[in-house]
């Protein structure tokens, strides 16, 4: 039996996650692996809702925070397992997206990225100004959620690094299973039509609307599980997470990659992420290579990397 | 009310920022429906370059004409380099390549200069002026009179002049622009020109009051872009408006309710104005055509 | 009893009287013809009637049922569907995937189910999919299911089209200039096609230019003018009605003069 592209986009993903530590000097490089798999992640989410449904998000780091917050404040308040207090946090951020989603999604474009980049700025802002619940600025510390002591009581041993490592790879990969599947399925083909032509969709019965929300609130979960990933290993959150910059990092992530294909998207968080470590040594230059990238990329490849690059090996097969 | 006309003179002054800012978006916008994310990092060079001209040893007045020109061709160089090539690219894209130009922009000039924040002296003294109760810096009133002689002077040249008719033409409609002869590209070069001089001259006048330096740029793109799409995007009318309301709601809400909250009333009155009219206030309103 | 009840139906754009006052109805497995000159108004009332633009005056009937200025998706559901006189095709999706989504009524369900593709969910799928393939053989596509739906000639767009509104299996049926740009083949095969659908009982409205094509598969014609019903009829009654004929060959007969004098 052939098998589909989506069994192959995840076993190829799984395989790389898996067999990349054989391949890894120190432990520094699982600390950089999971920081890819959590930028993954909420990039994931922004395919369904820019690559499928076609919409512009300024904002997403405000879910971002929402779910790191969420570990560090539920535990403290409301005697939370750090796990679970992800889980409210996901729970919180949908319900958040559901509410701004509905009036946010009737703009477009040039409109719709401003709205959104309000709305994630209102975030930071709050999570910088609270300080007697947030700690302001100087951020808050993350309470351990003591997997790994549970791993290490039935026998695996892991370092802190590999821990994480691995638990955010997974949480990655059915995070890209999840995404792929809706690809092929009615609401994916509802989303991706829309995308089309709004005109079109509604005529042929999609609620365009509710399809848009739907995307919207997907996304916001992704970004939110990331937020809180993010939280959980660093142990230690501050309102950076939510501010402006992570949101322009997390869309050009997503498109850099190729916003149409969740692995696309996951090479550019790959690409992103990595940059900045790559590029320590030569500090100074960090931001004009990261502008340079950023612009080259969306000049030359307009469909972001990965699909630009599969394209011209097609055509040169032929 | 001493101290209400205190915050409304401040108001004015950081929303006649805005209004230039956003004026610099709506020419771009106009002219290549393209929203020019780097639109701030204009204003910082404007900024930037006077200072080192003038560290230099150049007259004042010499060294803003020398910072305005210098902008003008990176805005220039901006057009012919970045967005020219990316033609008809959708609008994440270019939301990326501008916001990739400016960041840049900004590594360039932290590279090139320093990260330290710089001013160069008001051009006609610090000596507050009392107006009606409420003390102004007289840079304040420099930036004001600034920013009414663009809008003035730009208002005159659309209307009045022949290449400002092109350009007003070309953003109607860049087909029909292109059949009666305008050069729809010299249009655009012109655009970019003019809009990162009007960057740059806000730069200018507004360093002896703020300061400068490499990361200035950020904050204002983002308060001009909530301006221009405040007031309606592509049109200058709203771009003063937007501004002019935006500077003002900002300094209200740090006078009276909270000072850290200020950006946050700014971005809530944009959510609240694109909620009730999804085009902004002087927008104009579209109909698909099917 | 009629389908679909047009009463008083009027809209201006700025002032600009585009549609006004127009009446007509349409029963099952009816094919009515709107035509008109150039800016006559025939695609604002299609936009009107199928929820695009909302009317200003006047009522939409759809079986009896009030549906005036409601979202094109809830009429839909209601069981109207349409094509666009300048294409609107999911260009980047593939053929079949197009026609899969005409069936979104059919085969949407909870999002859940769609995100862990539990069984539920592909089956639906599956069943619009075989319905799909089943629509592209019948307009003549089904060799061309994998394709980008963007690669294909503009008459084939035109049949996609047709195939994507016959996925709701529509009581009525809006086309908008379905033979537009096709040649005189394809014009034959979409005229068989439109012919084939309403003998099943589906109710057709279709605006088109193609005069041969009106005069042979209309039932009635409704000709608008300057946005105004100027007659109605049958084809044959239509075709030797004198204010037709003005308003199609009024202003060139003033032209040809103009050009002589």
């Amino acid at each position: 039996m052939r098998l589909s592209s989506k069994t192959t986009t995840l076993l190829a993903l799984a395989a790389l996650i898996a067999l990349a530590p054989l391949f890894f000097p120190s432990s520094y490089y699982f600390r950089v692996g999971s920081l890819i798999f959590v930028n993954g992640l909420a990039v994931t989410g922004l395919v369904v809702l820019t690559g499928y449904a076609g919409q512009i998000s300024l904002g997403h780091a405000g879910f971002v925070g929402i779910g790191a917050y969420a570990c560090a404040l539920a535990p403290v308040h409301l005697g939370l397992n750090p796990i679970a207090a992800a889980v409210v946090g996901a729970a919180l951020s949908g319900g958040i997206a559901w509410l701004v989603g509905r009036p946010i999604l009737r703009l477009k474009g040039y409109y719709l990225a401003v709205a959104s980049l309000g709305f994630g700025a209102l975030v930071s802002m709050v999570l910088a100004n609270e300080a007697q619940v947030t700690g302001g600025p100087d951020g808050m510390t993350v309470p351990d959620p003591g997997l790994r002591a549970l791993l290490k009581s039935a026998g695996l041993d892991l370092s802190n690094s590999a821990f994480w490592y691995a638990f955010s790879g997974i949480v990655l990969v059915i995070g890209a299973w999840l995404a792929l599947n809706l690809y092929h399925s009615p609401t994916g083909r509802a989303l991706r039509a829309l995308h089309g032509s709004e005109v079109a969709a509604r005529t042929v019965g999609v609620d365009v609307a509710g399809f848009k929300l739907r995307a919207f609130v997907i996304s916001a979960f992704y970004a939110s599980l990331s937020g809180s990933l993010l939280a959980l290993q660093n142990k230690f959150i501050t309102p950076d997470v939510a501010g402006y910059m992570h949101s322009i990092e997390l869309v050009t992530m997503t498109v850099l990659g190729g916003a149409g294909s969740v692995l696309g998207a996951i090479c550019g968080a790959m690409i992103l992420t990595t940059l900045p470590q790559v590029l320590t040594v030569f500090q100074e230059y960090e931001q004009v290579m990261l502008g340079l990238v950023m612009m080259l990329v969306m000049i030359f490849m307009r469909d972001g990397l990965l699909p630009s690059l599969s394209r011209k090996i097609r055509g040169r097969g032929k | 009310m001493p101290e209400l006309m205190q915050f409304l003179l401040s108001g004015v002054t950081v929303g006649a920022v805005y209004a230039l800012v956003a004026l610099g978006f709506t020419i771009i916008y106009n002219a290549s429906d393209v929203v020019n994310f780097a639109q701030g990092e204009f204003v910082m060079l404007g900024g930037m370059f006077t200072v080192f001209a003038f560290e230099a040893g150049l007259p004042l007045p010499l060294a803003a004409l020398l910072a305005i020109i210098a902008t003008a061709a990176i805005g220039v160089a901006l057009n012919k380099l970045a967005i020219e090539p990316a033609r008809g690219a959708p609008v994440v894209s270019l939301i990326i390549i501008t916001i990739g130009a400016s960041i840049l922009i900004r590594g360039l000039t932290q590279i090139a200069f320093d990260k330290q924040l710089h001013r160069f002296p008001a051009f006609s003294g610090d000596a507050p002026i009392q107006i009606v109760g409420a003390t102004m810096l007289p840079q304040s009133l420099w930036v004001i009179a600034g920013a009414l002689a663009i809008f003035v002077g730009l208002w005159l040249f659309f209307t009045r002049t022949l290449t400002g008719r092109a350009v007003l033409a070309t953003a109607n409609n860049r087909i029909a622009a292109q059949l009666v002869g305008i050069n729809t590209k010299y249009v655009m070069t012109l655009s970019f020109a003019l809009s990162a001089a009007i960057g740059a001259l806000a730069g200018v006048l507004v360093t002896p009051i703020t300061l400068t330096g490499y990361d200035i740029g950020i904050a204002l793109a983002l308060k001009g872009f909530a301006a221009a799409m405040l007031g309606g995007m592509g049109n200058p009318k709203g771009a003063l408006v937007g501004g002019l309301l935006l500077g003002v709601i900002e300094a209200l809400t740090a006078g009276y309710l909270s000072s850290q909250y200020k950006d946050a009333a700014a971005f809530v009155i944009i959510l609240a104005v694109l909620f009730a009219m999804p085009q902004g206030l002087f927008g104009r309103q579209s109909t698909d055509r099917v | 009893m009629s389908l679909l009840q047009i009463e008083g139906l009027g809209i201006d754009f700025g002032g600009l009287r585009a549609v006004h006052d127009v009446s007509f109805s349409l029963g099952a497995g009816e094919i009515v013809s709107v035509i008109g000159p150039n800016g006559a108004g025939k695609t604002t009332l299609f936009n009107m009637i199928s929820g695009v633009y909302r009317p200003e005056h006047g009522r939409v009937r759809l079986a009896g049922e009030d549906v005036t200025g409601i979202e094109p998706h809830l009429l839909a559901r209601r069981g109207l569907s349409r094509t666009f006189q300048n294409l609107q095709i999911f260009q980047a999706m593939t053929v079949l995937e197009n026609a899969i989504a005409g069936h979104h009524l059919h085969e949407k369900g909870p999002v859940l189910a769609d995100l862990l593709s539990l069984p539920s969910s592909r089956r639906r799928a599956a069943e619009a999919e075989a319905s799909a393939r089943m629509l592209l053989d019948r307009v003549g596509l089904g060799r061309a299911e994998a394709q980008e739906a963007g690669s294909l000639s503009y008459g084939a767009l035109k049949r996609l089209e047709i195939a994507r509104a016959l996925a709701l299996k529509p009581r009525v049926l809006l086309l908008d200039e379905p033979a537009a740009g096709c040649n005189a083949v394809e014009t034959e095969e979409i005229d068989r096609l439109i012919a084939e659908v309403a003998a099943e009982g589906v109710a057709i409205l279709l605006v088109e230019h193609d005069m041969k094509m009106v005069m042979r598969i209309s039932n009635h014609i409704v000709v608008l003018d300057h946005g105004e019903k100027i007659a109605e009829g049958a084809p044959a009654k239509v075709s030797r009605d004198p204010r037709v004929i003005e308003a199609y060959l009024g202003p060139q007969v003033r032209e040809t003069a103009d050009a002589h004098g």
